[in-house]
């Protein structure tokens, strides 16, 4: 079968922050760039995003971009690489500064530059005191920064293919990327575009918990697409809790809430992270707080009737405050929780909210995959931004404001890179004979589906698996267990079955493949996870408490052929200051 | 709880017609956005866009019970049985709930909704005083789900002419924003009988906007501008 076929210099899959960004980068450098989008770009999940950006611009306190280099290495538990986070931390004002030339709407101080907020883990002078560093728009910093960047590519001219699913990667026979598959929406049609240069930038998979903050177009589909085509996905077992969920309905709550001053209390109505951070408190990194918070719930001292959650107060921060500085919290407290906070505490439980694992790639942005001797070989071609990737600058655990970040400098980055690329790659490379036969037969198998399990209910069973396997805290057992049941949902996500066959708009067939990617992203946390035989960030085993640096200082790469591991270095040599050894990590 | 819900699919059906749905609702369930995903997990043909489920990326704008709104912040409760559910009215029906949003887009794209300042920058961040930029709240929220132009007459009856309440709440946040030198560039933009002056205040953006927003004042200041400027 033939089908139709495009031709562009760049093609982005995903249109949230990393991948406008990136696109902007082009297409403000005048190439032919085209950015696919499962929703429309606004709709993106950095929208989500609330509390501020990450960078030292010391306009609250005098602040250095070393400390800032510092607290993310500490905050990753020494599993992030010192170059690349040397590389976003350095960059940091630069992007902001340009964003705000874009128009973003940065909530401002009395002298007219921009406001900034303590976070969580973020300090003056290597862990000495908080320091107030994340660049806010009141609590609604993704919207603004994604409403900001799409409103620059409109400017731009830039071409997006809105509601467009990219369905694979196409790979010629020496391995370079030269294109992917997708599929559109609206109509069913499933069309080849050929490209110089193919950017994945589709954002986490955190639907694959029961429990999550994420948006339900969070499935994967990056990642599904790169472990398909051979490319392993690094340190996947690393998934960030966010302390502050809604319980019950899992919304986020931003941690700027407790850099405005909002205290976690347990139901005897103590501040229990004074015993478990005496120095950071409320503020220690989100790995810290979540076990703290699930230890208070685990010992009894839960609030509620279940004794199952416990309190986030801000009542004592004034109405003023809350609503200048947190007016969208406030609404969601009273629609998700029915609490008022200006009167009441809201109820918060550690809630799957970040993927620090992804697709590996180094600080350009290109896809990096072991090759003989060298274990970070770029993959010709292909790039990855955003929560997607795992360059790695997030390690173990990623420091609040540190995505949004990442998005910007790692988009700009890569988006620089390709440009370079297209210089000394100026033709196509030939498209393999029968390029999107993979996908074809994927979606084949669904038309003719007529008999095989609802995707809702595989779907479930995925994400209850995952939630008790590989939560906060873990065990050998739990994690061996998880491993077989989370093999069976890969297969029974490959043999669903549709009742809609139409063409029109069929999202029955999108959230079939939606599914396939989410058990693709579920096997590699479970696998990487249970043979990671240390604690280390999020990634807390009970069988083995301590981190353990002889080990287990190294990255996992999980392939999908086989469901294989393997390993390589954490990069501990920054570009030009001198490396931050492993140190015992106490806030 | 019992719901009435508009489908179309243009492959099968001549004309839209109303299906009825019976669904059992679990403790959990509390917007309305769970019982549509209940009945979908039994009818998975039904079409509605998603994404954020907490409002604030505008996917799943409808028409509920004759009004519209997000169906992630809409409690169950405050709900009339049946509940009837339609696509947003005025726009082209894609299927089911899904309408083509191209001519709301195409109106968002007109009125420029990027900064306009052809200064270089400065080595830091812009200036702007808390008050100046206290001038965009109620503005920049806007998350472009379309409920309020889908619910003004006058973008009903001239979509293709009539810029539309929030479109026009753009073309005010940078009017407002200080950072932008394009202020007269944005009202001869929209001077014109059609693009602005369509709006006769009936206020149904107001009333409808998810986020609390007030299209007809931003619209009402756009034409304060414009008599100031003539005056």
């Amino acid at each position: 079968m033939t089908l139709s076929r495009q031709i562009f210099d760049t093609v982005i899959v995903g249109g949230g922050g990393s991948g406008l960004r990136a696109a902007l980068q082009l297409a403000e450098a005048g190439h032919n760039v085209a950015v696919f989008s499962k929703v429309f770009p606004t709709r993106s999940h950095t929208v989500a995003a609330q509390g501020g950006i990450g960078a030292s611009l010391g306009n609250m306190q005098e602040d250095h971009w070393l400390w800032h280099m510092y607290d993310t290495i500490k905050g990753s538990d020494y599993l992030g690489d010192q170059d690349a986070i040397e590389y976003m931390c350095r960059k940091a004002a630069e992007v902001v500064y340009e964003l705000e030339h874009f128009g973003m709407p940065f909530d401002r101080n009395p002298d007219g530059t921009i406001y900034q907020r303590p976070f969580g883990g973020h300090s003056q002078n290597f862990g000495e005191r908080p320091v107030q560093r994340a660049c806010a728009a009141a609590d609604r910093t993704g919207h603004a920064m994604l409403h900001t960047l799409y409103q620059r590519n409109v400017r731009a001219r830039c071409q997006f293919f809105v509601e467009w699913m990219a369905l694979d990667l196409i790979r010629d026979y020496e391995g370079a990327v030269v294109g992917i598959v997708a599929l559109e929406m609206e109509t069913g049609d499933v069309m080849v575009f050929q490209s110089k240069a193919t950017i994945l930038a589709t954002g986490g998979a955190g639907r694959i918990y029961q429990s999550s903050t994420n948006a339900f177009i969070n499935t994967g589909d990056g990642l599904g697409m790169a472990a398909r085509a051979g490319i392993p996905l690094e340190d996947m077992e690393f998934w960030q809790f966010h302390p502050t969920g809604v319980a019950g309905a899992g919304v986020l709550i931003t941690e700027g809430v407790r850099g405005e001053g909002g205290i976690l209390l347990n139901a005897n109505g103590e501040r229990f992270m004074e015993r478990y951070a005496p120095n950071m408190k409320d503020l220690a990194s989100r790995d810290v707080v979540s076990r703290a918070m699930d230890q208070e719930i685990k010992e009894g001292r839960g609030a509620g009737p279940e004794h199952d959650h416990v309190l986030l107060k801000l009542d004592h921060l004034g109405a003023e405050v809350i609503n200048k500085r947190l007016p969208g919290i406030r609404e969601i407290a009273l629609k998700f929780a029915h609490v008022d906070p200006v009167r009441e505490p809201i109820p918060v439980v550690p809630t799957c909210h970040y993927q620090m694992g992804g697709i590996p790639t180094n600080y350009y942005g290109q896809v990096v995959v072991p090759r003989g001797a060298n274990p970070s070989e770029p993959v010709p071609g292909l790039y990855a931004i955003g929560e997607c990737a795992c360059v790695s600058v997030h390690g173990a655990n990623r420091l609040g404001t540190n995505s949004l970040l990442d998005l910007l400098v790692f988009g700009k980055s890569a988006g620089d890179h390709v440009s370079e690329w297209l210089k000394t790659h100026p033709r196509h490379r030939d498209l393999p004979r029968n390029a999107a036969e993979r996908s074809l037969e994927r979606l084949a198998r669904l038309d003719n589906s007529t008999s095989g399990e609802r995707v809702t209910e595989v779907a479930a069973d995925m994400r209850r698996t995952v939630q008790q396997h590989a939560g906060v805290f873990r065990t050998g057992t739990l994690l061996t267990e998880g491993v077989e049941k989370i093999r069976e949902v890969g297969q029974r996500a490959r043999s669903t079955a549709i009742g809609d066959k139409s063409r029109v708009f069929n999202t029955a067939r999108i959230e079939a493949l939606e599914l396939e990617n989410l058990a693709i992203v579920a096997e590699a946390t479970l696998v990487s996870a249970q043979a990671r035989e240390e604690s280390r960030g999020a990634h807390a085993r009970e069988d083995f408490k301590e981190r353990d640096d002889k080990n287990w200082l190294k990255h996992s790469l999980w392939y999908l052929d086989g469901s294989r591991l393997d390993y390589k270095p954490v990069n501990l040599q920054p570009l030009t200051v001198e490396s931050f050894e492993p140190k015992i990590r106490v806030y | 709880m019992k719901f009435s819900i508009y489908r179309y699919n243009p492959e099968k059906d001549e004309k839209p017609y109303m299906q009825d749905y019976d669904v059992e609702l679990q403790p959990t369930d509390r917007m309305l956005l769970d019982a549509i995903l209940r009945i979908k997990a039994v009818d998975d043909s039904l079409g509605l866009r998603k994404s954020c489920r907490e409002g604030v990326c505008g996917s799943d704008g409808m028409n509920i019970n004759g009004k519209n709104g997000l169906a992630c912040i809409t409690p169950l409760k405050d709900l009339k049985e049946p509940v009837v559910l339609r696509p947003l009215p005025g726009l082209p029906v894609i299927r089911d709930l899904i309408v083509d949003m191209s001519q709301f887009f195409k109106q968002y794209n007109s009125i420029k909704p990027y900064l306009i300042n052809d200064n270089p920058p400065p080595q830091k961040e812009r200036l702007q005083s808390p008050e100046e930029r206290e001038e965009l709240n109620g503005l920049y929220e806007c998350i472009l789900c379309a409920c309020c132009s889908t619910s003004c007459p006058s973008f009903w009856w001239n979509p293709d002419k009539f810029v539309g309440p929030a479109a026009l709440l753009q073309a005010y946040r940078f009017i407002a924003d200080t950072r932008d030198d394009a202020t007269s560039e944005r009202l001869d933009n929209l001077e014109d009988p059609y693009r602005l002056f369509r709006c006769h205040t009936i206020m149904n953006c107001a009333d409808v906007c998810p986020k609390g927003l007030n299209p007809t004042e931003a619209i009402g200041k756009i034409k304060e501008q414009m008599v100031r400027r003539m005056v």
